[in-house]
C-alpha cells in the first residue's frame, strides 16, 4: 500500500478513535465536562459564520503573524551579526540564552507592567518568546553554509549583495522554513496565554469567556480553530518548502 | 614585458602555536616564480606541501605575510575586485550549487559579471554543449554523474572567459577513464582559448600531460625542481620529478606508470 495513503488512514483512525472515546465519555459525564461531539462541531462551524467570532480568530492570526514577522526580522539581523563577528556572538549568545530561559507567563507580567495598550503588550510577548529560537535557528542555518561553496562564489568576486543573493539566501532558506514551522506552534501557544490575561478580543479572550460560563464545547471549538489555523499555515509552509527545495534529491526507500 | 603571474619572496605564515622560536605555521617560505602569458604550468607536490596555500594566495583569497604576489600587474588580495572575470578556478570537487540547474550553475559567473539574461544563457548553453552536456541543462547536480558535474564546473570557469585559469586537482576524484577524457578536453580548451593556466596536482602523469612546465613543491612551499617539458625527454623528466618529490622525505605514490 502507498505509504502516504497508509499514513492518511492511520491519521483518520487515530483522530476518529479519539473523537469516539470523547463521544462515549459524553454519555457518562455532564456536558460541562465532556460535551457531545455534534455540539462541539456546531459551535466550531458557528465561529466561521459569525462576523464577530471571525474577527476574533483573525485578530489572533494577525497577532501570531505580527509577532513572528517581528521576531524573524530581529532574529535574522542578530544571526547575521553573530555569524559575521565572533565578538558580537560572544556578547549576544548569553543574552539570548537568558531570554530563552524566561517563561512566557513572566513576559506577560512584564508586558502588562511596561505597556499600556493591548497590542504592544502582545507583540512584545510574542517577540520575546520566539526571538531566541529564531536567532539560534537562523545562526545555525548561516553557519551551515558550505565553506567550499563560499570560496567558489568568492572566486567570482561578488559584491556583498550578490553574495547574499546567490549563496547566503539559498543556503539559509531551508533553515528559515524550519524555524517558521517550529516557531508557529510556539507562537500559537503563547498568543493564547497573552490574550487570556491582557486582551479584549482574540481566541485567548474567547477561551477565557468560555471558561467563565463553563462552556466546554465552546472552549474546545475555539481551541480547534487555533489548531486548524496552525495546521493550515504549516501546510502552506510545507507547500512553499516543497516548491523552493524541489532540487533536493529524494531517496526511493526511506530509512 | 612583465610576467602574467609573479611571486616574489612570498612568505605565508598562519597563526598558531609557537614553533622553534617562530610564531605560527609556515606554509610558504620565500617562494618566487613567474608565469608568462598563455603558459601552462603544473604544480606538483605531496599533500600538505603548500600547493593550496599558493593557490589561495594567487586567487587573492588570503594575504601574504611577506613578499609580493602580482597577477596581471595587480595585487590579487588588495585589488580583489579588479580580478572580476579575469581569474576563474576549477576546484578539486565540482562545488556546484545544489539549488541551481547545470545551466544556472554555468551562468553564475556571468550573472555576477552583470551580463544580460540572453547573453549569459547563450554563453552557458554554448559551453554546456561544447562539453557534451546538451540535454542536461535543466538537471540539478544530484542528477548528474561525477564526471558530468566536473564538466559543468569547467564550463562555469570557461564561461566567464578568464585570462587566467587556476585548477586545483580537478580530476583527482574521478575514475581513470573519465579523468583522462576530461584532461584531454581541458587541454584542448586551454590551448584553443590561449589561457594562462596553473594546474595543481599530485599526479606526475597529469602534470606531464597538462603542463608545459612543471614545478615540484616541498614543504614549506618552495620550489624543489622546475623543468620545461618541451625541452627534454619525458621519461627523464618523469624520473627527475619523482626523485625531487621523494627527496622531500615523503613516500610518493607511484603514479609514473
Amino acid at each position: 500500500m502507498n505509504r502516504w495513503y497508509q499514513l492518511r488512514i492511520e491519521t483518520v483512525l487515530a483522530l476518529g478513535g479519539l473523537a469516539l472515546a470523547w463521544q462515549l465519555a459524553s454519555y457518562f459525564f455532564p456536558p460541562y465536562l465532556f460535551p457531545p461531539i455534534p455540539e462541539i462541531v456546531q459551535k466550531f462551524l458557528a465561529i466561521f459564520i459569525d462576523q464577530e467570532s471571525l474577527a476574533n480568530a483573525g485578530a489572533t492570526a494577525a497577532r501570531i503573524f505580527g509577532g513572528l514577522i517581528g521576531s524573524f526580522l530581529l532574529g535574522l539581523t542578530f544571526a547575521f551579526l553573530m555569524g559575521r563577528s565572533e565578538r558580537v556572538y560572544r556578547y549576544f549568545y548569553p543574552i539570548l540564552n537568558f531570554i530563552q530561559g524566561i517563561p512566557a507567563l513572566s513576559w506577560v507580567v512584564i508586558a502588562i507592567i511596561w505597556f499600556k495598550g493591548t497590542e504592544p503588550r502582545i507583540l512584545f510577548i510574542m517577540v520575546c518568546t520566539t526571538l531566541a529560537a529564531f536567532s539560534f535557528q537562523m545562526l545555525d542555518a548561516y553557519r551551515s553554509m558550505s565553506k567550499d561553496l563560499f570560496e567558489m562564489t568568492l572566486s567570482f568576486r561578488p559584491t556583498r549583495k550578490e553574495l547574499f543573493r546567490t549563496l547566503i539566501l539559498p543556503t539559509i532558506v531551508p533553515g528559515i522554513l524550519t524555524a517558521w514551522k517550529v516557531n508557529l506552534g510556539n507562537a500559537a501557544r503563547v498568543v493564547v496565554v497573552a490574550e487570556l490575561v491582557g486582551a479584549t478580543g482574540g481566541i485567548g479572550y474567547q477561551l477565557l469567556k468560555q471558561q467563565q460560563v463553563f462552556d466546554m464545547a465552546g472552549a474546545i471549538a475555539w481551541t480547534l480553530v487555533l489548531v486548524a489555523f496552525v495546521l493550515v499555515v504549516q501546510q502552506a509552509i510545507t507547500l512553499v518548502e516543497n516548491w523552493l527545495l524541489a532540487y533536493r534529491p529524494r531517496a526511493e526507500r526511506s530509512a | 614585458m612583465s610576467a602574467t603571474i609573479e611571486f616574489c619572496n612570498v612568505v605565508k605564515r598562519f597563526p598558531g602555536p609557537e614553533r622553534a622560536g617562530e610564531s605560527g605555521f609556515l606554509a610558504v617560505d620565500r617562494l618566487s616564480f613567474e608565469v608568462e602569458q598563455g603558459e601552462m604550468v603544473a604544480v606538483l607536490g605531496k599533500t600538505g606541501c603548500g600547493k593550496s596555500t599558493m593557490f589561495n594566495l594567487l586567487a587573492g583569497l588570503i594575504e601574504p605575510t611577506e613578499g609580493t604576489v602580482r597577477v596581471l600587474g595587480h595585487d590579487p588580495f588588495l585589488e580583489f575586485d579588479w580580478f572580476r572575470g579575469r581569474i576563474a578556478i576549477v576546484f578539486q570537487n565540482d562545488r556546484l550549487m545544489p539549488w541551481r540547474t547545470a545551466l544556472a550553475n554555468v551562468e553564475l559567473g556571468l550573472e555576477l559579471l552583470g551580463k544580460s539574461d540572453q547573453e549569459r544563457r547563450a554563453t552557458a548553453l554554448g559551453w554546456l554543449e561544447r562539453l557534451g552536456l546538451k540535454g542536461h541543462e535543466n538537471d540539478y547536480p544530484h542528477a548528474l554523474s561525477g564526471g558530468m558535474r566536473q564538466r559543468v564546473s569547467i564550463a562555469r570557469a570557461f564561461a566567464v572567459d578568464p585570462e587566467i585559469l587556476l585548477c586545483d586537482e580537478p580530476f583527482s576524484a574521478l575514475d581513470e577513464l573519465t579523468g583522462q577524457r576530461l584532461r584531454e578536453e581541458y587541454l584542448q580548451l586551454v590551448k584553443e582559448n590561449g589561457k594562462t593556466s596553473i594546474f595543481v596536482t599530485h599526479s606526475i602523469n597529469e602534470a606531464l600531460q597538462l603542463g608545459e612546465r612543471i614545478m615540484v613543491f616541498h614543504l614549506p612551499a618552495r620550489i624543489a625542481l622546475e623543468v620545461r617539458i618541451a625541452a627534454g625527454d619525458r621519461e627523464d623528466i618523469r624520473r627527475r620529478v619523482l626523485e625531487a618529490m621523494t627527496a622531500g622525505g615523503a613516500a610518493v605514490e607511484e603514479q609514473a606508470a
